[in-house]
């Protein structure tokens, strides 16, 4: 006879794990992912796949070499990857899109601890950090091959995004035919990427909806025109920081009143950053700040134990 | 009225239907002195005495203990030491039939005139809390506080579990006028029975039964884990708060699980004290999931062999139910008083546990607003301090956290062996 196994309880188990909710996000990102491929091409596809790939080797062989249990399967590397490299121009060279992934997974997550220890985002603070030392590379923006007139000769033309020229039709914007992150400019595939893991229940709403609706009510109150809000919002990182990056578990509030506080502290840093700061572009930046304060609204916010006397009044 | 957070399982109630069936009396019982928190109680029989249904077998000079009786006719044939579930040790009496089942003759309908009797008769009754924790039921109705509330626990909100359903199926007059006499001498002026809204039929004929007494009030609850927690029922049905370290009578509540409430009855009919219960069998292992009622001490091995268990498939052996039962190291332990459940499973898939990856699960859906993974961190670090600052005394073990958390963190685990460190000095 075999042996009974004799475990504490609870002997029954929600059928979730960490590695399934990163293939979710990751699944979410594949709309974005799709688009950015069909806007600007191969290269797209390449970058993404080569950012992923090489995120996932770091990841393994930095615990390789801390001598800590592999954790490359938990799918956490692999999803930095992708979403460093949907935030970044498709004409990025590789070695610096490699200099990336090293940064975010090796300096921002390992060097920390690993996966859960991380204060910042990882893919946030790789952009942030390619973005500064390596600007004009970082700034390299083309017009994607959809868009109208440049259907054959994307690779030659360079462009301001839509976030500087501020031309961009609101229907471009919508559909991603503009220049930018090759992950960033197709808003409906974003959305529903979001969407999707709202209604999973992956993310949580509050966060993606106080983010959004700050910047929303901001841009309404500077400029008093809904157009120019419309614009805002569907233009730059904002959809992907809001429902992917925002939304880290890791470096993110846990209760619903610190992801409002987080969410309103990231519109209003990036409205901020959008409309007088000397970046063009804000969203990274201002969850960037957003991540460092976190520890501090979950002390803010920890919830009230029910019936807890506190230690004080028990004395 | 906001309800205390929670999660939803799947019910499993397969056996709502099956009512109760007495199992033949078995050839030997093997009965813990151990059964029921407080104090444990001392054999008071020898080697070889006869003794006889409902006999007292072994009793505690403390207050907070219950007595315990012989649950068959026959001779004391061991009094040995024997290893709980837990790992700790008690004693137990061994009783090996004569086949007779004869009743103890000193055993008459219970009558008593004031509260000071009514009190006296429980104590002998051996009664304890049937729904799982075995708190002893006379110490619960000796209340120092006025009580408004009486609220009977018929919950039942852990999955599979069906024995309080049935009994409020079969036994809701026994229910009621239980209920009545309690209230009668705490003077207690109003009583809500509590039912998850899964029980539709049960929640039917008790609101049959009880509809000519306006003080008795069935709430329909929702099925949310853990609804029958002491302090969820008494928040989410009076709105009263028991404070941390406080008994619930302070609140001037006092919860009692339903079958507990149709044996009181039963007990001041009859005069036997707690000598059977009924439990329910199910789990995948078993052929035929069934609700039965058996003496006290039978062998867990001829239950589930009644209910046609595969034994060789049987990985996992709970006591209770899935979510707070306690895993059983042999098919040999015996049934006691506090047994609702016995669930015999065959997967034993191993849990890959990560890193803690901050989701918020845990706080999301902790009854009592705790924080389960800060609480794990600090009970690591041997935290005494950090662990008092998050009110770890409050965790009442329910086990929503690790049943939600996706890294698999051993959360529990943690709080169960926190808890035990706090009490240490």
């Amino acid at each position: 006879m075999k042996l009974l196994h004799i475990a504490t309880s609870p002997h029954i188990r929600d059928d979730i794990s960490t590695q399934k909710i990163m293939l979710l996000v990751i699944g979410a990102l594949l709309p974005a992912a799709v688009a950015g491929t069909i806007h600007f091409g191969w290269r797209a596809l390449l970058l993404m796949v080569f950012c992923t790939a090489f995120s996932m080797a770091c990841e393994g062989l930095c615990r390789q070499a801390m001598k800590r249990e592999q954790t490359i399967a938990d799918g956490s590397a692999a999803l930095t990857g992708l979403l460093l490299a949907m935030n970044l121009p498709v004409t990025l060279p590789l070695w610096q899109a490699a200099l990336g992934c090293f940064i975010a997974i090796v300096i921002v997550k390992q060097l920390f601890g690993g996966l859960g220890q991380n204060f910042a985002n990882p893919a946030i603070t790789a952009r942030i950090v390619l973005m500064v030392s390596l600007t004009p590379s970082m700034t390299n923006w083309i017009l994607p091959k959809t868009a109208a007139g440049d259907a054959f000769s994307y690779d030659a033309v360079s462009s301001a995004t839509p976030l500087v020229s501020g031309t961009a039709s609101l229907n471009d914007l919508f559909w991603g035919s503009t220049g930018g992150c090759l992950g960033e400019t197709c808003a409906a595939a974003l959305l529903f990427g979001g969407l999707f893991l709202v209604f999973l229940g992956i993310i949580s709403p509050v966060t993606p909806l106080a983010f959004l609706g700050t910047v929303a009510a901001a841009v309404l109150i500077a400029t008093g025109s809904v157009h120019d809000m419309v614009y805002q919002l569907l233009s730059g990182g904002l959809l992907l920081g809001a429902f992917f990056m925002a939304t880290d578990y890791v470096t993110t509030p846990i209760t619903a009143k610190g992801k409002l506080i987080f969410g309103i502290g990231c519109g209003l840093l990036t409205f901020l950053i959008r409309f007088y700061g000397s970046f063009p572009e804000g969203v990274s930046l201002a969850i960037l700040l957003m991540n460092i304060l976190t520890p501090y609204i979950d002390k803010l916010t920890m919830p009230r134990p029910f019936g807890a006397v506190s230690q004080k009044e028990a004395k | 009225m906001r309800k205390l957070k929670g999660i939803r399982l799947a019910h499993e109630k397969r056996t709502a239907e099956q009512a109760f069936v007495t199992l033949p009396p078995p050839q030997k019982v093997c009965i813990p002195m151990s059964m029921h928190m407080g104090a444990p109680c001392e054999p008071v029989v020898k080697l070889q005495q006869q003794v006889s249904v409902g006999e007292c077998i072994g009793t505690s000079d403390a207050f907070f203990s219950a007595d315990i009786h012989a649950s068959i006719s026959g001779k004391v044939t061991a009094i040995t030491d024997f290893r709980m579930a837990n790992g700790n040790y008690c004693k137990a009496v061994e009783i090996t039939s004569d086949g007779l089942m004869t009743p103890y003759e000193g055993l008459a309908p219970v009558s008593c005139e004031t509260a000071e009797e009514f009190f006296a008769a429980i104590r002998k009754s051996g009664a304890v809390g049937l729904g799982g924790a075995g708190f002893p039921t006379h110490v619960k109705l000796n209340p120092t506080h006025k009580i408004d509330y009486l609220i009977v626990n018929a919950a039942e909100c852990e999955p599979y579990i069906t024995s309080d359903d049935r009994t409020m199926q079969e036994k809701q007059e026994e229910i009621i006028a239980s209920i009545r006499r309690v209230m009668q001498f705490l003077h207690i002026p109003e009583c809500y029975i509590g039912v998850e809204n899964n029980k539709p039929q049960a929640i039917k004929i008790l609101r049959e039964c009880a509809e000519q007494d306006d003080s008795i009030t069935i709430v329909s609850l929702p099925p949310i884990y853990p609804q029958g927690a002491e302090k969820v029922m008494i928040y989410n049905i009076t709105g009263r708060i028991v404070q941390e370290g406080q008994l619930p009578s302070e609140q001037g509540v006092i919860v009692i699980n339903v079958s507990t409430m149709a044996f009181l009855e039963e007990y001041f009919r009859t005069g036997m004290p707690l000598v059977s219960r009924s439990l329910t069998i199910d789990g995948d292992a078993v052929n035929k999931p069934c609700n039965v009622t058996v003496s006290v001490g039978t062998s867990m091995r001829e239950v589930l062999t009644y209910a046609e268990c595969r034994f060789d498939d049987v990985r996992r052996l709970i006591g209770g139910g899935p979510m707070m039962g306690g895993g059983l190291p042999s098919f040999d332990m015996p049934i006691t008083k506090t047994n609702n459940a016995i669930l015999a499973f065959t997967s034993d898939k191993p849990v890959t546990t990560t890193a803690c990856i901050r989701c918020g699960r845990c706080a999301n859906v902790c009854p009592l607003n705790l924080m389960p993974t800060a609480m794990e961190q600090a009970y690591r670090k041997r935290d005494k301090a950090g662990l008092q600052a998050l009110h770890m005394g409050l965790c009442m073990l329910c086990g929503c956290c690790s049943y939600v958390c996706p890294a698999n963190r051993p959360l529990v685990e943690s709080h169960r062996l926190a808890k035990d460190f706090l009490r240490q000095k």
